[in-house]
């Protein structure tokens, strides 16, 4: 025992040496907690159909990945967390009136398909909850974009539908949604506090903020994905978003639909999205693009997920050719090609 | 192709090794855009694989038996004239026939001549041997590609559209996915794991095994 710790003692490794104790799965378990907030409010607007599509979604994960890895004989990881956070993000993702059996093959192709037989964490291209949503959004159309109001979750399991504010306004136009809300103010406090129909974790922006801001306090993410993208949707639709030009409205395009779920939380998981600071804006300002190119012209009123899938594909190459150049390295190679 | 078919092989083996070894879809990894165009109803993939199969048994043929008098440096071109020449039958026949599958894969048909799987085997195998092995390669290619269609559209109909054949089977909410491009994707590359998994479990590996 003696020896073999003096040996241990004396084994030279290379650097780093000085190692920070954040670990994958700290980071997984804290965006986790990031995120109830969101959990919490989407039960408190839609009751508990959002407590059991949720939770059947993060059931589903951890029972997938956990069958996958004991399938393919490698180590089992679900308890990093990494499987739940799908599960969670995925169940956020979700309206609240879906039959049951959509989380669970929503979940099953994100985590086997996107994730597991990509070789698992870290080596997946696209968001495994994305893709997940994408899924099951083009497998039943009717069902994921039936959207039901807040209110009338505790009384019954029957839901009132109602469109979203970006359905209306894509449908009917702003009048529309101003006869809907009352007045400005009201619309854009109802938005803030996620009073509206939608997504079950996407409708609240206070909640979602409150999970950022820990998020950014811990320095897990950065601001550059967030305020890119959220800044390119603002310019874009105040440019673009209104009769004429310059004419827009940013604050309805901002505080609707998913991009503050998605600016945050997904755009900025770590596996998917580049991890060079400048990469990182072109990111942010690509997915805007995306978004905003749907939303105004596109079929669907809503197109953040599409808008990170697609820019998910271009992180490779970013990351490749936007690395930051090593100090004094860029005046060598000019030298070299005097 | 390699050496083990330059030696005598029966002809069993040679539509053996089409179908399996060297299966078109699963093995070769050509003609991948019939493969998901048209694949999304039983009907269409085993009308399409029909097609293929006749084009490729009646190609490889026609190479095998004028290969002697078909000078090097123009073959692709002349590969490509016989090929189009079987198309133009298949083409015709089809649309007298079946003229509601003609509707849906009748472009598909006709692009059978830029098909990579026709004119691969022509060049790699027909212009080397006789016509009867040729003709059973051909067959063997063209069954396999025809086998594999139909276990793909098998599977994309049965989700997508809860039919078989046009009948409807399962009285559930069907996966709209499955009939979409995107789902044709999906069912190539999870059935060609499923078959690369087969192989690998059971037969070590080798391109021996696997079915279709």
């Amino acid at each position: 025992m003696v020896a073999k710790k003096k040996e241990h003692e004396l084994i030279v490794s290379v650097s780093p040496h000085v190692k920070s104790d954040v670990t994958t799965s700290g980071i997984m378990w804290t965006v986790n907690i990031a995120l109830l907030p969101a959990f919490i409010f989407s039960v408190y607007f839609f009751g508990p159909r959002a407590l059991i599509v949720t939770s059947l979604c993060i059931v589903t994960a951890l029972l997938s990945e956990w069958g996958f890895q004991k399938f393919t004989d490698k180590d089992t990881t679900i308890t990093d967390g990494s499987a739940v956070l799908t599960g969670l993000l995925l169940g956020l993702n979700l309206p609240a009136t879906v039959p049951f059996y959509i989380p669970v093959i929503g979940t099953i192709s994100a985590i086997v398909i996107t994730k597991q037989l990509f070789g698992g964490l870290g080596y997946n291209i696209f968001n495994p909850a994305l893709i997940g949503r994408a899924f099951v959004l083009i497998t039943w159309p009717r069902a994921m974009t039936t959207w039901m109001k807040p209110d009338a979750a505790f009384t019954s399991f029957d839901a009132v539908s109602a469109a979203t504010p970006l359905g209306i306004l894509k449908e009917e136009g702003l009048a529309k949604l101003l006869v809907e809300f009352g007045d400005k103010v009201n619309l854009y406090t109802e938005l803030f506090l996620g009073h509206r129909a939608g997504s079950l974790g996407e409708t609240s922006v206070l909640a979602l903020l409150i999970g950022a801001c820990y998020l950014l306090y811990k320095r897990y993410i950065t601001w550059h994905i967030p305020l890119s993208f959220i800044g390119t949707v603002a310019v874009i639709a105040w440019i673009f978003g209104g009769e004429g030009w310059f004419n827009g409205d940013p604050l309805i395009h901002i505080l609707s639909g998913g991009l503050i779920l998605g600016a945050f939380f997904m755009a900025t998981d770590y596996v998917t999205a580049p991890s060079v600071r400048k990469g990182q804006i072109v990111f942010g300002v690509g997915c805007g693009l995306i978004t905003m190119l749907i939303r105004l012209k596109g079929g669907y009123p809503e197109g953040v997920m599409f808008a990170i899938l697609l820019m998910n594909c271009f992180t490779p190459m970013i990351d490749r050719n936007m690395r930051s150049s090593v100090f004094g390295a860029r005046k060598q190679v000019k030298e070299e090609a005097k | 192709m390699s050496d083990h078919v330059r030696e005598k092989v029966s002809n069993w083996e040679l539509i053996k090794n089409g179908i399996i070894k060297e299966n078109t879809i699963f093995r070769l990894v050509i003609s991948l855009c019939p493969a998901i165009a048209v694949t999304n109803a039983v009907k269409n993939g085993f009308f399409l694989g029909i097609a293929v199969l006749f084009v490729q048994t009646m190609v490889n043929t026609t190479v095998a038996l004028i290969r002697d008098f078909i000078h090097p440096k123009i073959r692709i071109p002349i590969f490509m004239l016989i090929i189009s020449g079987w198309v133009t039958v298949v083409d015709m026949v089809i649309a007298a026939i079946a003229p509601d599958v003609y509707k849906q894969i009748g472009l598909y048909i006709q692009i059978i001549v830029a098909f990579a799987s026709i004119l691969a085997r022509a060049e790699m195998f027909a212009s080397k041997h006789g016509p009867v092995n040729s003709f059973f390669d051909g067959l063997g290619s063209g069954l396999g590609f025809l086998v594999a269609l139909v276990i793909i559209s098998f599977f994309r109909e049965l989700l997508g559209r809860g039919a078989l054949w046009g009948f409807p089977i399962v009285d559930a909410k069907p996966m709209l996915i499955f009939i979409l491009p995107a789902g044709g994707f999906l069912a190539v590359g999870l059935l060609m794991g499923f078959f690369n998994w087969i192989d690998m479990k059971f037969y070590g590996g080798k391109g021996a095994g696997g079915a279709g």
